[in-house]
């Protein structure tokens, strides 16, 4: 029944979630100018506190007294919905993570996570798709040609990817056979799903890429052609709002990678001691992140084009594809032996070279026809 | 079971709480100094020719219909995954007719060319 203890506890819980999200964006900034800096031998952030880890908090004081303008002939009220629209499905998304099992607090028995659903990874693909009205909505009412074409292409990219996105669930719920978030985790206790569909896993990872609008997928934020897309006419704490629905997405969309492909909470002495859970995720975030930054100080933004020839015609029949070598694969081990599960890898890696081969022919003809 | 759908309410109540105060903090002590020039369209110091929204290729309508078609045919796949082992091999063949029609379906409009962009 619902007492005061439960309601207090969903308080209590929702709120250390969403301000972890805030500090983990505030260091994610701090971390990724930080790592880029180093990528191109500088030095970076360094003047505020001790290794500019003071850095955030001066931004944000900044942003803070900045004047916040709303350009003549914009839709006023959509203006200033769109950065709440953008910002609170990323967040949102958060809180069916489960960040460990169960620990005893205050004594009582504390699931670590916010609200752990029987239908997790459904909404987490509704929630990510109304992530997107947010940016079609800041483009369409700020009044400017740049603005519009950024908000278009960012839709059309995102939509675009969210097709390969939601196979790669569908593969994640084929392995686990659920789709409660926690009995994925708890699935994975004797091998993770990485292992078991490697290719799954690095799909997942590209295309969380485009749905972060991360480089080299930033075609929204193209600051060259488009002066920086569907945000351009944003200032103060609204332009901080999407930059904040950015790069909290970056981290959610990386707990979600670690939940479903990487063991979530799970690593050594887990049983015994429960409280170790967040820190493994922690540690595992901080990996994908730090690979995040990477690529995008390595890989330059790929034109739009090919953006859209790679989810459409690359991604999204192999996932396809992924999603049958998979349900095969299990039936295969039901019926005739545990070890054929092996068979899913073998094929995967065999269907993933496949199309990086038929890429390279089609892009090899292409090239050869404009010589 | 539903209370933890409750749970989701609290959470994205508190989040749409702290979007709306950062926006009115920035409100609150953001200076406001009116200009005929600032509320212009930003575009990197040109004076902006023409409206601001203006029609849009006729492509990204396409990409948009054609993301309804294959995002309905996705989330019918989650109910097959999840009972995918109860229904065993007839559920594995009936996937594969429904991914074939799926891909007759795909295919056509490849053929058709609405996934180029030039």
């Amino acid at each position: 029944m619902i007492d005061l203890a439960l309601v207090l506890e969903w308080v209590i819980k929702s709120l250390v979630v969403i301000f972890m999200l805030l500090g983990g964006f505030a260091y994610l900034t701090w971390f990724e100018r930080r790592i880029l800096a180093r990528m191109q031998t500088r030095v970076g952030p360094n003047r505020a506190g001790w290794q500019g880890l003071l850095q955030p908090v001066a931004d944000a004081v900044k942003l803070v007294f900045k004047e916040e303008l709303i350009p003549a002939r914009a839709d006023k009220v959509i203006f200033v919905l769109a950065p709440i629209l953008t910002v609170v499905p990323a967040t949102v998304l958060a809180v069916v993570i489960p960040f460990g099992t169960q620990v005893i607090l205050f004594g009582r028995q504390v699931n670590l996570a916010v609200a752990d659903i029987n239908v997790g990874i459904l909404f987490l693909m509704a929630v990510a798709s109304v992530a997107v009205y947010g940016i079609v909505l800041a483009g369409w009412s700020s009044n400017n040609k740049f603005a519009l074409m950024g908000g278009m292409r960012s839709t059309a990219q995102m939509i675009s990817y969210e097709l390969a996105l939601g196979l790669s669930f569908v593969l994640v719920a084929l392995m686990a056979d659920s789709l409660q978030l926690s009995e994925i985790v708890e699935a994975q206790r004797t091998m993770w799903f990485v292992v078991l569909q490697p290719v799954g896993a690095i799909v997942f990872l590209i295309v969380t890429l485009a749905e972060v609008n991360r480089a080299p997928f930033d075609m929204p934020e193209a600051e060259q052609e488009l002066a920086a897309g569907f945000h351009s006419e944003y200032s103060g704490m609204k332009f901080a709002l999407f930059f904040m629905a950015e790069y909290q997405k970056m981290i959610v969309i990386s707990i979600i990678a670690v939940t479903l492909f990487f063991g979530g909470y799970l690593g050594p002495f887990i049983g015994r001691f429960p409280w170790l859970g967040p820190v493994y995720v922690l540690g595992k975030v901080v990996a994908l992140l730090f690979g995040m930054v990477w690529i995008r100080a390595t890989l330059p933004r790929i034109r739009y084009d090919r953006l859209m020839d790679l989810g459409w015609k690359v991604l999204l029949p192999l996932v396809l594809g992924l999603v049958l070598i998979t349900a095969t694969g299990i039936l295969l081990a039901d019926e005739f032996g545990n070890s054929l599960v092996w068979s899913i890898p073998v094929v995967s890696i065999l269907a993933g070279f496949l199309t990086v081969g038929l890429v390279d022919r089609s892009l090899r003809r292409k090239f050869n026809a404009l010589r | 079971m539903l209370f933890d759908y409750m749970a989701i309410a609290v959470f994205v109540f508190f989040s749409t709480a702290i979007a709306v105060t950062a926006i009115l903090l920035g409100g609150l002590f953001g200076p406001r100094r009116k200009s005929e020039v600032k509320s212009e369209p930003y575009e990197s110091g040109m004076i902006p020719i023409g409206p601001g929204t203006r029609r849009m290729p006729v492509r990204f309508y396409l990409v948009a219909v054609l993301f309804i078609l294959f995002d309905i045919e996705v989330v019918f796949f989650l109910p097959w995954a999840v009972s995918f082992r109860k229904l065993g091999l007839f559920g594995l063949i009936e996937m594969f007719i429904f991914i074939g029609i799926l891909l007759v379906g795909y295919f056509y409009a490849w053929k058709k060319g609405a996934l180029e962009w030039e």
